[in-house]
């Protein structure tokens, strides 16, 4: 980084800013967040006394092991479609010039920034009996009557890869921009044929996208609550349901118990990616 | 030869039109639900059905004329504004300080500070409701304020770093230099050029408390009844069109709010692509694309 060049060069300067100015909003997160969500922790193995009955719990539960299980596999499916459907949109995007792009990547922006509770409202709207996708499937004649796709895995499917697309093309995006076109202009002058381009240069220059891309899709699809509470069926039961059921009926020992685990999970994923150049950047273009 | 060229050419021709007609459908599928609610919200009919019988406001004037939609849209703005301020107060200084300076475990702090984004809300929630259970403070709009500003918060330092890069450092120190003091050199000097920035920062904190709804489940109890909660109540009961009049409202929303900030960024990259000195080493320090903190 020449950062550290910057460095030298203003150490004498007078400074307008100094590094405590960021001392009270962490005071602020450690008071509000960091301690809450630590104490919440501490309570798995703490109450109702020192003990890991809470962990040998969800291990000894088949339901228990089931939600954990269904929880990764919706997470990996989730992630896998958005990288599917993901690419050719950051692949186009990246390849048409800036003003063009900028504008398309409003329609990838914009559903983003709509609250997550009215995408998925609009999915039920969408899914239900008399919805549009019934409507449409009737009317071509694929099937004779509605059939039931609110409250079933693949509402979850389809809800969740939409609110979290966002995520994938983001990171894709970035990094697609920035591989050189003259590679590709030169594989082709070379020869070769667009899936050989496609596998031999474009493939293996957005690793790092790919990588932070889904990462990022997966850890948040660990947590999700709004959508598979909503759209799911009853077996379609994710972590993040399991946890509020469990506060509703005051287990909350158990409740933290499984809350460390996703919490563990997400970390595990970040701690995969964090030192890979793009996440930091990914979230960051997101983000504004 | 010539023929070979052709056909890939011909190949090539081939693969972006399939390309563009794959990225086209994801579009289609990213907007469809947006452009799905809004028909039906104006529906006279009383089911979900598409498409809508006919063409009423009914569901727009049962939103403005039951007490407890509106009150519940009134806690959501006023909330959304008072972490809207909190957040960019304690955000601004935090990014302006870590922008400029560097001591070691500043990445680990970054880190810290936009992991609000990152880390699964329901483990924020239910580690904030037990918090606040004990306090005895489930159901006041406060804490509602103190927790939404934890999950905002990085929007707004993300926000101000991204308008802080690039910053020509020497226009405050030629401030200084003429005798001003260094609070007086943040307002008239660096404030007026990160304004966009900030007020970007300052809506999307906005919008995501106004939105928040996981958080809301937990803390709000019965008595601090956000937007977002109204609604969840309301879907799991009856699915009727009212939810798509509010679902509207919101679209139109953060429409708004988005285009506003996107204006907002694009202004404060003119503004620093129009500082007055040329600064080579710093430019080339900060090529497009840097990370954002």
């Amino acid at each position: 980084m020449a950062g550290a060049a910057k460095r030298v060069r203003r150490a004498s300067r007078p400074r307008l800013t100094h590094p405590a100015l960021v001392l009270p909003l962490l005071a602020y997160l450690a008071a509000f967040y960091a301690y809450p969500v630590a104490a919440m922790m501490f309570r798995s193995i703490a109450e109702p006394h020192w003990t890991l009955d809470n962990f040998r719990k969800i291990v000894e539960t088949p339901v228990f092991l089931y939600v954990l299980w269904l929880t990764f596999r919706i997470a990996f499916v989730v992630t896998i479609a958005a990288l599917l459907l993901g690419f050719p949109v950051a692949y186009l995007l990246a390849r048409i010039d800036r003003t063009k792009s900028n504008l398309l990547m409003m329609l990838v922006l914009l559903p983003f920034w709509t609250s997550i509770l009215v995408r998925t409202y609009a999915w039920m709207v969408l899914l239900g009996r008399e919805g549009i996708v019934n409507q449409f499937l009737l009317w071509i004649g694929a099937t004779d009557a509605p059939i039931r796709l609110l409250n079933t895995t693949f509402a979850v499917y389809v809800a969740m890869v939409h609110i979290l697309l966002p995520f994938m093309i983001l990171p894709l995006y970035s990094v697609i921009r920035g591989i050189d076109g003259n590679l590709m202009r030169a594989a082709e002058g070379l020869g070769a044929t667009p899936l050989g381009v496609f596998r031999q240069i474009v493939l293996p220059l957005s690793l790092p996208g790919i990588a932070a891309g889904c990462l990022l899709v997966f850890i948040l699809a660990l947590g999700f609550f709004i959508t598979p509470a909503l759209v799911g069926g009853p077996r379609d039961l994710m972590i993040a349901v399991l946890i509020q059921q469990q506060v509703e009926l005051f287990n909350w020992p158990f409740a933290s118990a499984l809350a460390v685990l996703l919490l563990a999970s997400a970390l595990l994923a970040f701690a995969a990616i964090a030192k890979r150049l793009g996440l930091e950047e990914a979230i960051g273009r997101a983000a504004r | 030869m010539p023929r070979a060229r052709r056909s890939r050419q011909a190949q090539r021709r081939g693969t972006s039109r399939g390309l563009t007609l794959v990225a086209g459908l994801v579009f289609l599928y990213l907007l469809l639900p947006i452009l799905i609610v809004i028909p039906v919200s104006f529906s006279s009919g009383s089911y979900l059905g598409f498409p809508p019988p006919g063409f009423s406001l009914r569901w727009y004037h049962n939103f403005f004329g039951r007490a407890d939609w509106l009150g519940a849209a009134s806690l959501s703005l006023w909330i959304g504004g008072a972490v809207m301020v909190l957040s960019t107060a304690l955000g601004t200084p935090a990014a302006i300080a870590l922008v400029r300076s560097n001591f070691p475990g500043r990445n680990l702090l970054v880190g810290f500070i936009i992991s609000p984004l990152i880390a699964p809300v329901i483990i924020v929630a239910i580690g904030l409701y037990f918090f606040y259970a004990r306090l005895g403070l489930v159901g006041n709009p406060f804490a509602l304020v103190i927790a939404h500003t934890c999950l905002a918060v990085p929007f707004v330092v993300i926000n101000v770093s991204a308008a802080l890069q690039g910053f020509d450092e020497r226009l405050e120190h030629a401030a200084m230099n003429l005798g001003a003091t260094p609070w007086r050199t943040f307002w008239q000097v660096t404030f007026p050029i990160i304004r966009p920035g900030i007020l970007a920062g300052a809506l999307f904190a906005f919008i995501s408390s106004f939105d928040e709804l996981v958080v809301a489940l937990f803390v709000s109890g019965s008595t601090a009844v956000t937007l977002p909660r109204k609604m969840w109540d309301s879907i799991r009961f009856e699915i009727d069109p009212t939810i798509a009049a509010v679902s509207t409202i919101l679209i139109v929303l953060a429409s708004a709010i988005f285009l506003s900030a996107e204006l907002l960024r694009r202004r404060s990259e003119r503004l620093r692509s129009a500082a007055p000195l040329p600064e080579p080493s710093a430019k080339e320090a900060l090529p497009d694309g840097a990370t954002v903190i």
